[in-house]
């Protein structure tokens, strides 16, 4: 009963097979349905392949492109060999978003091992082909050319840093979003249950203000979802950039 | 706050729903809640940074995530691209065609004004031969009418003249013979030779 009105209730994991730290949890069923979403949306929209597309095929093309434009204008044709690494980030996050508004779900996304783990696997792309393409001269990204030598250590104390918390901001970005978009929602829609509960009719009515909020919000959250994806992508494409052309 | 407000509202709620429960039926209900969420914030206070669940999302994430990047890099996006890349072909197919065909036609109205042009010098050369040669036909033509007539005018003028002449040569005859003549009637005997022929010529000369 309580976890009907906790906002907090609907980011527990519960283990659905098996038992113990590996066990299949509704977070890793989100996580299939996500991929199994984004694959057979693609799938199923590119099957008939004609030549002037319908509606999905359109669908799948736009984000085919969309993602293919966003690798192209920040990091260059060179950048279009992670495209597939890209697309799938673009698109795991974008679903689990979705999946995650669908009431009474569960978002893969507002867990920040998992939005830290993405982050980490884009961090060690950019760090693995930086060093194997460029060798020791990756480590320029760390030394902006033209800077005086004298303020030098200072601003290669500062890009360190920055590159460092560069997994840490994606990451968070994406998982408080998440979080604090669904919390509200969770508290704006409890709010009319409460109102209801404790005033009758009369909370029924003054319960229209949080309902309209709710509806609000939710379509807010659906932005936000949209949003975050985009941001993780193109926030991927810079740092995937400096492992392409670490010379600034 | 929340917790306190939520489970009674609920009760109020699960109240109207069942019209009259009995007391004995919703008493455990909210006992049992209660230790639910007492149960829970024990255990785990804030779902997201319970690390107890770290390991199994990580490794289900890896297979999920690897799986997806698989199928998207494997079979989903080269779908979507061969889609994209034979449109872009079709596309580029059509305007050389279109450019090929333009081309051709450029060509044909390049060649058929070609033969047109040629057409009109070879007229304009026909007629200028034609015109040359009427013009040198009607020049020879008149040359040699000139020049008959020339002749012939000639002719004439030589004619007058021996005409002249002979009729000059007649008048001196006459003239001697007359003048002879008259000198003798005058004098009763011929005139001298030569004098009568003098004055005569002296006469003819003036």
């Amino acid at each position: 009963m309580a976890a009907a009105n906790d906002p907090i209730h609907q980011f527990t994991i519960v283990p659905l097979i098996g038992d113990g730290a590996l066990a299949f949890t509704n977070s890793s069923a989100y996580m299939a349905a996500t991929v199994a979403v984004s694959v057979g949306f693609l799938m199923f929209a590119t099957a008939s392949r004609t030549l002037v597309p319908g509606r999905l095929q359109s669908l799948a093309e736009m984000s085919y492109e969309f993602v293919a434009n966003t690798i192209g204008q920040t990091a260059g044709k060179a950048g279009m060999k992670f495209f597939p690494l890209v697309f799938s980030l673009f698109m795991f996050v974008l679903v689990a978003n979705l999946i995650g508004l669908i009431p009474f779900s569960f978002t893969v996304t507002s867990h920040i091992i998992v939005t830290f783990a993405l982050a980490m696997l884009v961090i060690t792309t950019v760090i693995v082909y930086g060093f194997m393409k460029h060798g020791m001269h990756f480590l320029k990204l760390f030394v902006p050319s033209g800077v005086p030598g004298y303020i030098l250590p200072l601003v290669v104390l500062i890009e360190v840093i920055s590159f460092l918390s560069r997994p840490i901001s994606l990451s968070v970005r994406l998982f408080a979003n998440m979080l604090a978009g669904h919390i509200t929602l969770k508290v704006f829609a409890g709010f009319i249950v409460m109102l209801s509960g404790a005033l009758g009719t009369a909370g029924l009515l003054v319960g229209i203000l949080p309902l309209a909020m709710t509806v609000a919000i939710t379509a807010l959250e659906f932005l936000v979802a949209f949003l975050q994806a985009y941001v993780f992508t193109i926030l991927t494409c810079i740092y995937l950039n400096d492992a392409i052309h670490p010379g600034h | 706050m929340f917790e306190k407000i939520g489970p009674s509202g609920l009760y109020v709620l699960a109240q109207a729903d069942h019209g009259a429960p009995g007391q004995s039926g919703a008493a455990p209900a909210e006992t049992h809640a209660g230790t639910e969420a007492h149960g829970g914030a024990h255990k785990a206070p804030f779902p997201p940074f319970n690390s107890e669940t770290f390991a199994g999302q990580l490794f289900w994430l890896a297979i999920f995530f690897g799986a997806l990047y698989l199928l998207m890099s494997k079979v989903a996006l080269p779908r979507v691209q061969n889609i994209l890349e034979g449109r872009a072909e079709r596309i580029e197919g059509d305007l050389a065609e279109a450019n090929r065909l333009k081309a051709e036609t450029d060509e044909a109205i390049a060649s058929y004004e070609k033969t047109l042009a040629d057409a009109r010098a070879e007229g304009h050369r026909i007629a200028a031969e034609v015109h040359e040669q009427v013009s040198k036909e009607a020049d020879e033509h008149r040359a040699r009418l000139e020049s008959e007539l020339n002749a012939k005018l000639d002719a004439s003028e030589t004619q007058i003249a021996d005409a002249k002449a002979s009729a000059l040569g007649n008048v001196r005859g006459i003239a001697v013979d007359a003048a002879s003549a008259i000198v003798e009637r005058l004098t009763g005997r011929p005139a001298e030779g030569g004098a009568v022929e003098q004055a005569v010529d002296a006469s003819l000369a003036r």
